[in-house]
């Protein structure tokens, strides 16, 4: 009964209009930053560029000091694997053993990291700032690792353990009886079968932490080693409606986690529609 | 999935094994006798970091909504007197309905076009993983980058006004951002063009778990699209529209970066939310012990909000 009709046809083409104007904002990006500066008043918002120019890519590769895209673009990427590595060791194991254990204060924890999800990061952020201040966390990467792990551990163990509450015991029933040590099947056994949890966590944690803006802000504090969201809130900080100025640099900062988007499409949008599903 | 003759329980289950054999662990495995997998003090580490970073901080961040604490220097304990002052400043009750009015507005709009275009590309379409790619895009996007873009659109010289000129509408152009009554719908059109795509991949999610043969059975017994809608479809998607639901509102509650960058609450507080004047009381302005309260208003909101969301949706209340 669900055959390919013209009327299935005509739905095809109507979603693709729609989509096609779903991404007009994209459209508006990519025209903009190619206007050379004494087009952007002269000509329509609407109109492409008469005489693309790149000039506005090379301000932005070159700027120094706290917008320098490079250096932001270096720390963002090791702030941001070294989080969803601490995300995946520490989720794995937390939530194994409350999802696994049966004793009273597994449920506990279980309601310890779910109304942590919930609570707004406000509340708790200046006392964070303090507390991280006095442990010399602030104005580096390993402090923000250790934060962004910590943040966003209670998600971490939360799509763990829904996903272990639908997973049998019987291989590590099986690891138990062949002689495996706890840490065996852990690491050998369990860990191999979460590789979808593994993905979920990897691209939600990863997506949270490289677009975070307002975090990084506060505890790099000001220095010139920034990550790429703070970088460019710097660098449109000093330009006043120089839109192809503002958007080359907008580019540039989308470009990594766009073209990352596009090559793995596919587990990106399993990841988001998989994890959560418990 | 399990094909089933039964959408009412069945296929709403099946969606949220994902597709696994629903072998419960907890029911195989032997009660009563303690942890049988791993060691229990494996947990402590992640627990201690959880405490110290949610708890403790929002613990001692709850305790100075109780003071006149500045973010410096010494304080008084003041009681109650912050929370009675967020009841009484107009800036506040407007922070909190624009907040309800963003939140409920963008999880209404996003789910509804997400739905509808899940459904668009649910069967046969030819190009439907080009089209659920594209559709997605958005959500990668930085809520500060996608900001920036929509502030250009709706900047007075920008892409809307011209748009609106250039077909003949010339009269209705305006400043959208800088016009109290217009500026919080640009938010909103910001909000549910970010979220669209993240509701229509848990949607996609949850129609794939409808099998064919029970919409044809019921297409079969004479059941309009709306009645299939209602009686087959909607009931196996109910677990992916609790998720998208929930997670809307949590999200929208705590609005922030986007209005940040859009308009910074303004014109004249017409986009103030909870959190955006939790940030300006307690980082701007000095006064963390009421933005601390403030904080603290809204956490409770979401709370409520979360929990409420949670009973009306929740398909399988043992679950």
């Amino acid at each position: 009964m669900f055959r390919y009709t013209k009327l299935t046809l005509l739905r095809e083409v109507g979603l693709w209009a729609l989509a096609l104007l779903f991404l007009a904002p994209f459209y508006f990006l990519v025209t903009t930053a190619l206007k050379p500066d004494n087009e952007l008043f002269t000509t329509s918002a609407l109109a492409p560029p008469k005489s693309p120019d790149f000039s506005n890519f090379i301000d932005v590769l070159t700027a120094t000091g706290n917008s320098n895209v490079v250096t932001g673009l270096i720390n963002s990427v090791i702030i941001t694997a070294g989080s969803i590595l601490g995300l995946i060791a520490l989720g794995s194991v937390t939530g194994y053993v409350i999802s696994r254990s049966t004793r009273r204060w597994s449920k506990g924890a279980y309601y310890l990291f779910l109304v942590a999800i919930i609570l707004p990061g406000q509340l708790g952020a200046v006392p964070l700032y303090m507390g991280a201040r006095a442990l010399g966390l602030t104005g580096s990467a390993w402090g923000l690792i250790v934060l962004y792990t910590g943040m966003l551990l209670p998600l971490s163990i939360f799509l763990y353990a829904n996903f272990f509450r639908g997973l049998g015991t019987e291989y590590e029933e099986a690891a138990t009886i062949d002689g495996a040590s706890k840490s065996q099947i852990f690491s050998k056994v369990v860990f191999p079968m979460m590789a979808p949890a593994t993905g979920t966590v990897t691209i939600f944690a990863g997506l949270i932490v490289w677009n975070d803006f307002f975090t990084s802000l506060i505890f790099l504090g000001g220095s010139d080693n920034q990550t790429l969201p703070v970088a460019m809130y710097y660098y449109i900080g000093s330009l006043v409606s120089q839109w192809n100025s503002i958007f080359a640099i907008v580019i540039v900062s989308m470009v990594p986690i766009l073209a990352l988007f596009l090559f793995a499409q596919k587990r990106f949008i399993q990841g988001f529609s998989g994890g959560l599903k418990g | 999935m399990t094909a089933t003759m039964q959408p009412e329980s069945e296929a709403a289950e099946a969606p949220r094994r994902g597709g696994r054999t629903p072998v419960a662990g907890q029911k195989t495995r032997p009660r009563g006798r303690g942890l049988e997998f791993g060691h229990w003090w494996w947990a402590l580490p992640g627990i201690a970091l959880v405490f110290a970073i949610h708890y403790v901080a929002t613990g001692i961040g709850g305790f100075f909504a109780f003071t006149n604490w500045t973010g410096i220097g010494a304080f008084k304990i003041t009681g109650w007197a912050n929370f009675e002052a967020i009841f009484k400043d107009p800036t506040k009750l407007g922070a909190l309905s624009n907040t309800l009015f963003l939140a409920f507005g963008s999880v209404l709009l996003g789910n509804i076009a997400g739905l509808l275009i899940a459904l668009g590309l649910n069967r046969v379409l030819k190009t439907r993983y080009i089209l659920r790619t594209l559709f997605f895009m958005p959500v990668v996007l930085s809520p500060l980058a996608t900001a920036y873009i929509w502030k250009y659109i709706f900047d007075f010289d920008g892409p809307l006004n011209a748009f609106l000129t250039a077909i003949g509408a010339g009269d209705q152009t305006k400043p959208w951002l800088a016009d109290p009554q217009w500026a919080i719908w640009t938010v909103l059109v910001v909000l549910v063009w970010s979220s669209t795509g993240f509701a229509m991949v848990i949607f996609m999610a949850g129609l794939a778990g409808v099998p064919a043969e029970v919409e044809e059975a019921a297409a079969i017994d004479g059941a309009n699209l709306w009645q299939r809608f209602r009686n087959v479809t909607l009931p196996a998607i109910r677990p992916a529209v609790a998720i998208a639901t929930t997670l809307g509102i949590v999200q929208g509650l705590r609005v922030f970066d986007p209005i940040m960058a859009l308009t910074a609450g303004g014109p004249a507080g017409a986009t103030e939310t909870l959190a955006t004047q939790v940030y300006k009381q307690a980082f701007a302005l000095g006064n963390f012990g009421g933005g601390a309260a403030l904080a603290l208003v809204l956490a409770a909101i979401i709370l409520i909000f979360a929990v409420i969301q949670q009973r009306l949706t929740r398909s399988n209340p043992e679950d």
